[in-house]
């Protein structure tokens, strides 16, 4: 039956029909679906949140050495914390078939870089899918489990954010019986000391001379003859986008099984076009390939090497222009930048630390990022997940040899980070003996990514009762004598625990516990979060002088009456009191007027 | 037929993806080919929404240019002004009548442009709805996106599909009535 999918759902059906038994993952957009659809279906898959994407393509390797189809999903930043596993892996090749699904990220819609992972494919001789729809997605996985077990190596399926949001129709085929190879010893596959990793790496040069012959007849690599004049190569949805700009006046060379890329079959399909381009986003990777292979082409010589290569970018660079539009002015038009959520238990934490001087703020990955912009400007540096605490670790040691900055490193870090990297950076704050002020903003669940239960939550992934890891033992058992925790929502709470640190000449964790405003509570949060769902507030227009400080809280329902110069609280206010706290004349009450 | 597009806009939270997910849910059960693309993730918080629905024979991608939307729904004024160049020159705009002020303007750094209705009215073809009002009218505000849905079934000739039906199928159990309610609101919106 054809079922509507978005991309990340019809991986998902795909692992499901493909047999796999087995599959980790750390959610990261645009990936987190993939595993969030499979732990619905606890009858027919083992899915399970890893702590980070690394331990999650490590326990895809065990599994699949004891004998099943193993499968881990990620996104593009997540394989460069899986990246050491990935190569190696490559190397002793698998048991059970084993797919590496990876989710880049052209356009960063929600990431903080656009690297290009097909060159991880390069990088570590793993072979690579390329799927430009749902349909795509599916069939793909079925056959990347054939592959992994015909050539012994895992695959790698890449997607971008297009393919794993967009749906499309999806007809399945039938499903493959799970299949189970108990595991046999064998060393000299899966020890990789120097003597046995000598030749798997000579083994691995010949498993890719066979995987270029896979690709020149892989049924994936395809050619679409229309117009003689115009040739293109296409991978991934660039197939799609060009057959909407070029429609039949091009013939089409599309590369589903990219790497390593079917070479031979582009040369002929070059060969039969007067003019040949490539479409792909953002690194010119085939473009490389082709032009090495002696093929005159055209590529990032007019197509952007950044952003997404939709079909507007796509006329523009080729044809100059865009298609006609509603002609309207633009000026005025002002922007809509994402904000922290009313009610969001980050907010407190922000209003008193952003006025803070003399402290470097590392900060981190999650809706807390937010937290640079004005009003608040309380971060002063983001890297990567679990950079925060690393970073002002590096930052600490150096204000130490220079004291004339009078500066001080604070490390801000979410819960779910501070499982995934954050706390190896925390255990050598405490070995190498920085005063780094570590603040981990505990709002009970991943929130960025759409709520995914953590460690620290007390559900796994299929919201069964799990054992709650305590931060705050965590950090004692590390080594850090002086740990708090705060209700961040107080804001007398934040500053007295700030002023506590920054007094300790040794390192501190402050722990800011308080659910995030759109989480699901459980009877737990209930319980130990007393008026979490309260009233709201309201502003009494009689005391308010418009002294417009409550609008340094940056909440979206916070505003302010032009013609009454009074302040003035708006729908979705859940009663944080963080506005409250600020305003000098008492004139923000609870409850409505 | 060839391929119709469909531009969904509005702030975070508004429900524009239920909309493209209903949409494109009655276009597969009409046997249309069809292709849906939404941005979710960051933008969540509040930003800028869009979501994007392509039916017709044969949709080659999900994405919608600019200048070929056949119709833009936006369910706030600001983010309409913002996607009206994703608009056929002879497309229609669908605006509910409705400010959220993002945080420049609430933060009193910036100015709500006060002008966007006459100057949509002014550019393109378009249906001003107070949908938000008329929700609320019929007891729930947040099923202001389904007026907008009855709109887009009537200006788009879509009423052969089961609307009714998709519903069902598709939103939680307690909406099932007010939302065919407002569906019906919608349908009779505009006049034959």
């Amino acid at each position: 039956m054809k079922k509507l999918l978005t991309g990340d759902e019809a991986l998902a059906l795909g692992a499901i029909d493909a047999g796999v038994s087995y599959a980790s993952a750390y959610p990261g957009t645009p990936s987190t679906e993939i595993l969030e659809t499979l732990a619905t279906m606890p009858d027919a898959i083992y899915a399970e949140w890893a702590v980070n994407e690394k331990v999650a393509l490590e326990s895809a390797i065990g599994a699949s050495y004891a004998g099943v189809r193993s499968l881990a999903s990620m996104k593009h930043v997540g394989l460069n914390v899986a990246a050491d596993p990935f190569f190696t892996n490559a190397y002793t090749g698998i048991n059970g078939g084993l797919v590496i699904i990876n989710a880049d990220e052209p356009g960063m819609h929600s990431s903080q870089n656009e690297q290009d992972n097909r060159y991880y494919a390069y990088h570590a001789n793993v072979p690579m899918f390329e799927p430009a729809n749902s349909q795509e997605c599916y069939d793909m996985m079925l056959t990347a489990y054939e592959l992994s077990e015909t050539y012994d190596v895992p695959v790698l399926i890449r997607v971008t954010t297009r393919v794993c949001h967009s749906k499309s129709i999806v007809e399945p085929r039938e499903a493959r019986e799970k299949s189970f190879s108990p595991f046999e010893k064998n060393p000299n596959k899966y020890v990789t000391v120097p003597a046995v990793s000598r030749n798997l790496k000579h083994n691995l040069i010949q498993r890719n001379e066979k995987l270029i012959t896979y690709s020149n007849a892989s049924a994936y690599n395809f050619a679409v003859h229309n117009s003689k004049q115009l040739g293109i190569v296409a991978s991934s949805i660039c197939y799609e986008y060009a057959q909407e700009v070029f429609g039949e006046s091009a013939s089409y060379y599309k590369t589903g099984f990219s790497y390593p890329m079917p070479i031979e079959k582009i040369k002929e399909f070059a060969a039969s076009v007067e003019k040949l381009i490539v479409l792909e986003e953002n690194e010119p990777i085939m473009e490389t390939q082709i032009k090495a292979a002696g093929i005159n082409v055209t590529g990032k010589e007019i197509f952007p090497l950044e952003g997404e290569l939709l079909p507007d970018a796509i006329r523009k660079a080729y044809f100059g222009e865009k298609l006609p539009s509603p002609k309207y002015p633009t000026d005025g038009i002002v922007p809509r930048p994402p904000s922290l959520c009313a009610g969001c238990p980050h907010r407190g934490l922000f209003t008193v630390l952003g006025k803070r001087k003399k402290l470097f703020l590392s900060g981190d990955i999650g809706c807390y990022t937010l937290g640079y912009s004005p009003p608040f400007n309380g971060m002063d540096a983001v890297t990567c997940m679990g950079a925060s605490i690393s970073s002002a670790h590096g930052a600490q040691k150096v204000f130490d040899e220079h004291p004339e900055t009078g500066m001080r490193a604070v490390a801000i870090i979410g819960d779910s980070t501070f499982f995934h990297s954050g706390m190896t950076g925390l255990l050598n704050i405490a070995y190498n003996k920085s005063k780094v002020i570590t603040i981990v903003l505990d709002n009970r669940i991943t929130g960025m990514t759409g709520h995914q239960d953590n460690p620290g939550t007390g559900y796994n992934a299929q919201g069964e009762s799990a054992p709650v890891a305590d931060i705050a033992k965590i950090a004692h058992a590390i080594g850090i004598e002086h740990v708090r925790t705060i209700n961040p929502n107080i804001l007398d709470e934040v500053s007295s625990a700030l002023d506590w640190a920054i007094a300790l000449d040794e390192p501190s964790v402050i722990i800011t516990r308080w659910p995030c405003v759109l989480k699901s509570l459980t009877s737990d949060d209930l319980n130990e979060f007393a008026n979490v769902v309260s009233e709201p507030c309201s502003v009494d227009i009689e005391s308010c002088n418009g002294c417009k400080l409550c609008l340094a809280v940056g909440c979206p329902s916070l505003s302010f009456d032009a013609d009454t110069k009074k302040s003035k609280i708006l729908d979705g206010c859940v009663g944080c009191t963080v506005c409250m706290q600020v305003c000098p004349t008492s004139s923000i009450v609870k409850g409505r007027e | 037929m060839a391929a119709k597009n469909i531009l969904i806009v509005g702030v975070g939270g508004q429900g524009t993806i239920l909309i493209g997910k209903l949409l494109s849910s009655g276009f597969m059960q009409a046997g249309y080919d069809v292709k849906m693309s939404e941005i979710h993730g960051m933008s969540q918080r509040g930003g800028s929404v869009f979501t994007m629905v392509r039916y017709g024979d044969k949709v080659c991608c999900p994405v919608i240019e600019e200048g070929s939307a056949d119709l833009l729904v936006a369910f706030e004024r600001l983010e309409a002004m913002r996607s009206l160049s994703y608009l056929k020159p002879e497309g229609t705009a669908l605006v509910n009548d409705l400010r959220i002020d993002p945080a420049g303007v609430l933060s009193q750094q910036l100015d709500y442009p006060s002008n966007i209705v006459e100057a949509i009215s002014h550019a393109v073809s378009a249906i001003i709805v107070p949908a938000t009002q008329m929700a609320k009218d019929l007891g729930n505000e947040r099923v202001m996106n389904v007026i907008l849905l009855g709109i887009i079934v009537k200006h788009m000739g879509l009423e052969a599909i089961d609307w009714n039906e998709i519903i069902a199928q598709n939103v939680r159990a307690s909406f099932v009535d007010i939302d065919i309610a407002a569906l019906n609101l919608g349908l009779s919106y505009i006049a034959e």
